[in-house]
């Protein structure tokens, strides 16, 4: 039996990304595709919102890439440890309703948000398409899972190392252009990405829903820190969100959100990694 | 014979320019001499107004006449008996509002310091380590409480006392509510609600930490699962905003965000992991509790910092302890101004906020006189931090999951006076049934849905 929020399973995608399977049980039951938790991975650490990536029995998987103290140090924790915290599931799940046809955009990290997204469409029915972005061949993550989980999966690479040269606007342009169509267009990864994959989408008039992952704190509606201003009203995107209608949100304001704390984690990061030396050394 | 001395005993506090730059507790609290001072100065009425102004009904003479006679455990005792919460009450209840304020004492002079003593008695009791009254044999039923703030907590107690099993879920990964995110460890050490709460537990309450009811589990599902009863304590979470341009550039904040970040989160500490805006100068909008605290946490931090009202002195809702505080520590009073817009720089981020002077007209329907802009009054302040402070409405989460739970248009869950919701078995209080108020008007909630709870499941 395991143990509260113990990590049952760790699984090293690429040098910065992995995924680890929590004992949750109760989460892992009612967690929908695009829903998200929330971890803490010490006593004094940082509240980590973490997309579900997918739930089997008693886990919940996510997946994390090592960004800052906060997500090295939950990295630090082995396969066997457990987290201080694991709550959710938070959000509200992914529409996926009356939807026939649809592509599906992971960029990087995004994939692993974008997989459960595919595979709830297409596990109801609908013909997927799913783009995934990565910068280069060797960080490419879950290329089977994704194969599985849609009709016809597409991988990009910026520099051109594997599959489809280029960013994944460039495949869903030429997707769009060679006369495809989508009802839907979910679009999850960096924030320029789902800027300009709504921006063609827009172009083409195809409905998108993006998926958004601003700084938050409680998850619950409670501190106000995550709002996304989406047609001129300001949203929780904890609560009303995480997705939102793309053509509707303000990428520019967001953009400037998400660096509020830029400095901090610059100057956490260094520290972090002085220490990590520090313990190299002696 | 009483001592007649007009004014109270004064407490010993932290001097103002020295604690504007800490996060300790700014009151240090009696000595055992000053408490005893303090206590002769009550007159033991007969018919004791102080009482009848207590949410819960603290028997207040008869608490201070124990440390009258030195008896501090009798004190205790006297005082736990009807406040879940003391340690708690003594320090953060508006007291000239309630007991204080029908103090006799008070006609001629100032009352008797009953905060005062009342936090010297809960103090005493926990370093003493005296044990609560024993709670009753399990009586087989199982009640669950929704959120650990003062409502809940309350409610766990005094159902916990009577035999019932009490599950407290809480959505934050500490218990406490607003004791623990929102009001900040320089006003209510963190320790003092941990003792608290502990107390709690061994009575029997079982705390299950990082559960957001509405999410992981229904109302319904609780029902499934064996809890009989159902108390929502979940307080008043959702931060309003004050629906101004620019509110969402980078620098503004709720003040609930802001005060989680340095209560909760701990970001005062020189190396938490949670982040912290670093400001130089900051607006704090609103004239609540939660904007004085917001106040005195940035100027902590290290920033100047201006309170912005669009009433008076005479209109500040918050205590007057804590203006008193807040302007001995340096914090500045911007009243009758009103923001009109927050302005950002090139990159998102705030630069100023331009105000408007206000004058007070006829009273509105809250009583008081309704603050109108003076024409052409405008001005410009240099802000970067603007923490919105202007009250909060309860979370949809509960209400939106459970059918059948009828709320009001402002979100708050509709109640009888004893608690009941429109749903068999759920009883609500506090902030989630009456909107943002005081921590012990809760608390009295709690202990009236605790009554009212044991009377249903006793009835079935």
């Amino acid at each position: 039996m395991a143990e509260k929020y113990q990590i049952v399973r760790k699984k090293v995608l690429t040098p910065d990304i992995s995924l680890i399977s929590v004992h949750a049980p109760l989460i892992a039951k009612k967690a929908r595709a695009g829903q998200f938790i929330i971890l803490r991975a010490t006593d004094d650490g940082e509240r980590i919102p973490l997309t579900v990536s997918s739930t089997q029995g008693d886990l919940v998987t996510v997946v994390y890439q090592k960004v800052g103290d906060s997500t090295m140090t939950l990295d630090e924790i082995p396969e066997g440890g457990c987290l201080s915290a694991f709550v959710g599931p938070l959000g509200e799940p992914t529409p996926i309703e009356g939807v026939k046809r649809a592509a599906v955009v992971g960029g990087g990290l995004g994939c692993a948000i974008a997989l459960p997204v595919a595979k709830a469409l297409h596990d109801a029915g609908a013909e997927v398409d799913l783009i995934g972005g990565f910068r280069t061949k060797d960080i490419v993550i879950l290329e089977d899972e994704m194969r599985s989980a849609c009709d016809d999966l597409y991988i990009c690479t910026d520099d051109g190392s594997y599959g489809y040269n280029g960013f994944t606007t460039g495949k869903l342009e030429e997707l769009l252009a060679a006369g495809e169509s989508y009802d839907r267009v979910y679009a999850i990864g960096p924030l320029v990405m789902m800027k300009f994959v709504c921006k063609l989408t827009e172009k083409y008039n195809i409905p998108t829903i993006v998926s958004m992952n601003p700084i938050m704190i409680d998850g619950t509606g409670m501190c106000g820190c995550c709002r996304v201003t989406v047609d001129g009203q300001v949203k929780f995107a904890c609560v009303d969100g995480p997705d939102f209608d793309g053509h509707k949100i303000d990428f520019d304001e967001t953009i400037a959100r998400a660096a509020t704390y830029k400095e901090f984690e610059q100057r956490r990061r260094a520290e972090h990694r002085c220490r990590l030396e520090g313990m190299d050394n002696g | 014979m009483a001592d007649m001395t007009p004014v109270k005993t004064k407490m010993p506090e932290q001097e103002p320019d020295v604690r504007n730059r800490n996060f300790l507790e700014v009151a240090l609290g009696y000595t055992p001499e000053l408490a005893a001072r303090e206590a002769n100065r009550c007159l033991r009425c007969k018919n004791p107004r102080c009482v009848e102004g207590c949410p819960v009904n603290v028997p207040i003479p008869e608490f201070i006449g124990k440390v009258q006679e030195g008896d501090m455990e009798g004190a205790y005792r006297a005082l736990s008996r009807a406040n879940a919460l003391p340690a708690v009450c003594g320090r953060v209840c508006p007291q000239e509002n309630q007991c204080e304020g029908r103090c006799v004492r008070g006609i001629k002079g100032e009352s008797v310091g009953i905060g005062r003593l009342e936090r010297f008695v809960a103090d005493w009791a926990l370093e003493h380590g005296v044990q609560d009254a024993q709670t009753a044999p399990s009586n087989g039923h199982k009640v669950a409480v929704i959120g650990s703030g003062p409502a809940g907590l309350t409610c766990a107690g005094e159902l916990a006392k009577k035999g019932y099993a009490v599950t407290v879920f809480e959505a934050f990964h500490v218990a406490g509510g607003v004791l623990s995110y929102g009001i900040p460890e320089f006003r209510l050490p963190k320790s003092i609600v941990q003792k608290e709460v502990a107390k709690l537990e061994k009575m029997g309450v079982e705390i299950r930490l990082n559960m957001v009811i509405g999410k992981v589990l229904s109302i319904d599902e609780l029902f499934e699962i064996g809890y009989e009863a159902v108390f929502i304590g979940s307080g008043a979470g959702l931060p309003q905003f004050m629906k101004i341009p620019g509110e969402s550039l980078v620098g503004v904040f709720s003040a609930n965000e802001y005060l989680t970040r340095i209560n909760l989160m701990k970001a005062y500490e020189p190396d938490s992991a949670t982040p912290i805006f670093e400001s130089r100068r900051v607006a704090v909008l609103g004239g609540g509790n939660v904007a004085m605290d917001a106040a005195r946490c940035a100027k902590r931090m290290g920033a100047e910092v201006h309170i912005v009202y669009r009433r008076g002195e005479a209109e500040l809702p918050a205590r007057a302890e804590e203006v008193h505080h807040a302007k001995e520590e340096g914090i500045q009073f911007d009243l009758l101004c009103n923001p009109v817009l927050i302005e950002g720089d090139e990159r998102g981020r705030v630069k100023s906020m331009k105000c408007v002077r206000m004058e007070l007209g006829e009273p509105d329907a809250s009583g008081r006189r309704r603050p109108v802009p003076i024409e052409g009054s405008e001005f410009e302040m240099e802000v970067d931090t603007v923490i919105v402070a202007i009250g909060t409405s309860p979370n949809p989460l509960i209400r939106s999951t459970t059918p059948g739970l009828d709320a009001n248009s402002r979100g708050c869950i509709t109640t009888a006076p004893d608690g009941a919701t429109s749903r068999e078995g759920v009883f609500a209080g506090g902030d989630a049934s009456t909107g943002a108020a005081t921590v012990i008007l809760a608390m009295g909630a709690g202990k009236t849905a605790a009554k009212s709870i044991d009377e249903y499941l006793m009835g079935k």
